[in-house]
């Protein structure tokens, strides 16, 4: 079996890696950040958690090529649904001329 | 099973049109994946639609997430958490070949997840008692929370922020549901996979050369959690630092 | 290695996959893909007829320019159902459920697909949603068109949108099945020596058609599951009360909608290339290409939906990327195009039914695509939007081309499948009077569309009355052209010629076993040293293409 075998300590050192995240982001949630900041904060914790659990708990960093090549098409696929709608909602406002 | 038996017929569970264990076991896991892809776009238009009346509406999305229960969400969110944890070393003892150990770790996860499901049936509770599931889901309580006029501390009254409206604080609360009740029926599946799991556990169905079942069904776990990982922050965290504004 | 026509298949088995076992059950309870693949045969050819039906009926009724045949809002069902019915129960599925499901396994050399029981279960869904999506015809139909807008179908309308909507939902885990079971089949179960490079190009085509059935399919499950919640809950994320946009809708509905039509089309371009090399007995020209323009048509069919919203509150700057990004789209097509017109250049054509088929989808493809670029283009598109220029456009890749790949396909593959040969002058007659009655039907549609009919109306003025004439006469040829096969097919199973392995002696992995092939497709499990369309043997071949490893793991 080529199966890599994660061993328990780094599923340990995770765990308790995703509760402080969890907790950092409660905390941060109540303080005032300036503009976006209060959101970039806690979209950056979220993103931190989720790649530990796709690299270690679900093992892609122990996978082959394509199972990386599958997360990022994901990831790109989200990115283009977002990107180009918002291409129309953010540039609604543009044109000022009548009509 | 010796080593003549394996060479001849092959593990007792590889399938006919395998040529042999890796090959079955490379195919059930890149299925899962491919199936996680499905599972992250199905979830995406939902994120879109967040994203989009949320920068719309910002002072009615903070009100209304404002009213959700902070201490009950991130309760959950450790609970699930926990849950991947357990999940993972499930996998770890299969993978090790301890039954006994796999068999805890997988009774652990289930307990969780249901512990998950009963907080999140309290949340729904709170939320009905508040008239605040959307439009007439429900015949005879539509969609109507008091709101909290100035220095009124009642919980369950509705504080709105800026200009927010009520009917804007509904768009927010009709995305709630949307998202974690899909978000919910994902975990009550994922509940019943793992009862599956158990079931086979138990009958020893499980070794290091064939665990293929408890790793995939992991995968799908995990993602269930990152959907909450998200989740959390963005319906019960967004507006809290404006709570005493 | 031999040349073809040396090669020799020992004694046909006496025992192959169709009489491998008797008995219903036998059926119903397989796990063989190629009797499932049977089974969608049948269920498709059933939708479709029923969608044949619908469009009989929307061509009675344009007949003449009032709307005497029936009311508008009958017509409104009409048209929506014919539009539903063809596009998610018999297009979606048609090629990749039949052909793809029978020939992926033996096209790589593997016994079956990576998934067997999932396979049967999206036939069990398909039909299931089929069943839910006909007790709503009949019930009482739907009215909203096959797109669904809103706020009409979620808050005006007063037909069966949740019950539709719950049918088409259910059939999209078909179809996300299908591909799932393709992608991973094609990554893990290829024969020893079946590099990538070395695959049919058939297979590169569903491949790429299973990553826009599992990237898209999923979105467009959850837009119908908010359309249906927001039906049922008075309220939602499109309504205006709440300040929900309807363009969201269209933005999600599209988002899927538009590859959707690439997983229309991308299954028959497959076929068209096996015919196109095959029936012209020479190796295709600009292999790569080929199989790289499939890949870009996946990709960048997701970077278009929003030239259907151009006529919308959409923003015109989105408009303009999105004008440009159809435009690139284009692009992987025509490169298809070109190498499958300099594949023919001085090459031994055999004018046979599927090669007819293959020809007339070139020249009939090249007619929708160009059609296409018209609009494309925003300021076209604002005068052409909603008229009968679009439906002609689309009729003209989807059954032009779509369902004439799918029909080649059927006429190059039935001896593989059946064991018999279709009689081949009725076949040449079938697909003569077939591309006769299409471009009599729908050409007549561009000029009416470009001159100012709306679509979706029952009634119009008489003005355009000589088109609709034209366009009727001509859905009738094309009706009849269709009827043809249809009864051959089924005579052939009794009375045709018996096939041997090889009829049309090529060099194909599918053309080494018998036809029909036994259940596990291959005596023994080949091992794969030639390249595809390896007309001559390789020591007199000029080698244009290499073989590259680095590219094999992936």
């Amino acid at each position: 079996m080529s199966e890599h075998i994660v061993p328990v300590r780094i599923y340990v050192t995770i765990f308790l890696v995703l509760l402080v995240g969890t907790a950092l982001t409660v905390a941060a949630a109540f303080v005032d950040f300036p503009g976006r900041l209060n959101t970039i904060v806690a979209m950056t914790i979220a993103v931190t958690k989720a790649t530990f659990v796709v690299l270690y708990f679900m093992h892609v960093r122990y996978s082959s090529r394509l199972v990386w090549v599958i997360v990022a098409s994901a990831l790109f696929w989200m990115a283009i649904l977002f990107a180009l709608t918002f291409s129309d909602y953010l540039t609604r406002g543009w044109l000022s001329v009548g009509y | 099973m010796d080593a003549t038996t394996q060479e001849v017929h092959g593990h007792r569970a590889l399938q006919h049109h395998f040529e042999n264990m890796e090959q079955q076991r490379e195919a059930g896991t890149l299925g899962m994946w491919v199936f996680l892809v499905t599972e992250l776009m199905f979830f995406g238009g939902m994120f879109l639609a967040y994203t989009l009346y949320r920068a719309k509406f910002p002072a009615a999305f903070a009100s209304a997430s404002n009213h959700l229960d902070i201490t009950l969400g991130a309760l959950n969110t450790a609970v699930l958490i926990f849950s991947s944890f357990t999940m993972a070393m499930a996998v770890y003892f299969t993978q090790v070949g301890k039954q006994r150990p796999q068999v805890i770790c997988l009774v652990l996860t289930l307990l969780l997840g249901l512990t998950f499901l009963g907080v999140k049936a309290k949340e729904y509770h709170d939320k009905y008692e508040d008239s605040l599931i959307p439009g007439r889901l429900i015949p005879g309580r539509p969609f109507g929370p008091e709101v909290a006029h100035e220095g009124d501390h009642d919980p369950h009254k509705l504080h709105l922020l800026g200009n927010a409206t009520v009917r804007q604080v509904e768009m927010f609360y009709w995305i709630y549901f949307a998202m974690t009740g899909m978000h919910a029926l994902h975990m009550i599946i994922g509940a019943g996979l793992l009862t599956f799991l158990l079931i086979f556990s138990l009958k020893g169905r499980f070794d290091p050369e064939y665990h293929s079942p408890v790793e995939v069904i992991g995968l799908y776990w995990h993602f269930v959690d990152i959907i909450w990982i998200f989740l959390f922050p963005l319906l019960y965290l967004l507006g809290r630092h404006m709570e005493h504004v | 290695m031999k040349p073809i026509e040396s090669f020799e298949l020992p004694e046909p088995p006496k025992v192959n996959y169709i009489n491998a076992q008797y008995g219903l059950k036998s059926w119903l309870l397989t796990k063989d893909h190629k009797r499932i693949a049977l089974l969608y045969l049948g269920s498709i050819t059933f939708f479709f007829f029923i969608g044949g039906l619908y469009a009989l009926m929307i061509r009675l009724e344009l007949l003449t320019p009032p709307g005497d045949f029936m009311q508008s809002a009958t017509y409104n069902k009409v048209f929506t159902q014919h539009g539903i019915i063809m596009i998610f129960f018999f297009l979606i599925p048609s090629i990749p459920a039949t052909l793809g499901n029978f020939l992926i396994p033996m096209m790589i050399g593997a016994k079956d697909l990576a998934f067997p029981r999932i396979n049967l279960l999206s036939w069990y869904i398909y039909l299931l949603g089929g069943v839910i999506t006909i007790y709503a015809l009949l019930a009482g139909g739907v009215d909203t068109g096959w797109t669904f807008y809103t706020p009409f179908s979620t808050t005006f309308s007063n037909s069966y949108v949740v019950a539709t909507g719950l049918g088409i939902f259910i059939n999209g885990f078909s179809s996300i099945l299908t591909g799932l079971n393709f992608i991973v089949t094609v990554h893990t179960m290829r024969a020893p020596g079946m590099t990538w490079f070395r695959m049919p190009l058939f297979v590169w085509s569903l491949y790429a058609t299973s990553l826009v059935m599992i990237l898209g399919t999923p979105v467009i499950a959850i837009t119908i599951l908010l359309l249906a919640f927001e039906r049922i809950a008075h309220v939602g994320i499109f309504d205006p009360a709440l300040g929900g946009d309807p363009i969201l809708f269209q933005h999600l509905f599209w988002f899927y909608s538009h590859p959707a039509v690439y997983i229309m089309i991308l299954p028959s371009m497959g076929v068209i290339s096996e015919l196109i090399a095959n029936f012209s007995r020479k190796n295709i020209f600009g292999y790569s290409f080929v199989a790289f323009s499939s890949l870009a048509i996946a990709v960048f069919g997701f970077l278009v939906w929003g030239h259907h919203l151009f006529v919308t509150s959409q923003s015109v700057y989105a408009g303009m990327i999105f004008s440009f990004l159809s435009f690139a789209v284009a692009i992987p097509s025509a490169i298809k195009v070109f190498n499958w017109t300099a594949t023919l250049y001085r090459s031994s054509i055999s004018y046979d039914t599927p090669m007819l088929f293959a020809l007339g989808f070139i020249g009939l493809f090249t007619v929708g695509g160009m059609t296409g670029l018209f609009l494309a283009s925003l300021a076209v598109d604002v005068h052409l939007s909603d008229t009968y220029f679009v439906v002609a456009h689309f009729h003209y890749i989807m059954v032009g081309g779509a369902l004439m790949g799918y029909l080649g396909g059927l006429h190059y593959w039935w001896p593989k499948i059946s064991g018999r040969m279709y009689p081949e002058g009725w076949g040449r007659f079938s697909a003569l009077v077939i591309f006769v009655g299409f471009n009599l039907t729908f050409l007549p549609q561009f000029v009416a569309g470009y001159l100012g009919m709306p679509r979706r109306y029952h009634a119009y003025p008489p003005e355009f009355q000589v088109f609709n004439v034209l366009s009727t006469a001509g859905a009738s040829i094309l009706g009849f052209g269709m009827l043809i096969p249809a009864i051959y097919f089924v005579w052939s199973m009794r009375y045709g010629r018996h096939a041997e392995a090889n009829p049309w002696h090529l060099p194909g992995l599918e053309w080494r076993t018998a036809s029909p092939p036994p259940t596990e497709n291959f005596e023994v499990t080949p091992i794969v040293t030639w390249e595809a369309y390896e007309f001559a043997p390789a020591e007199e071949t000029e080698v244009v293409g290499k073989f590259r490893p680095e590219l094999e793991r992936i």
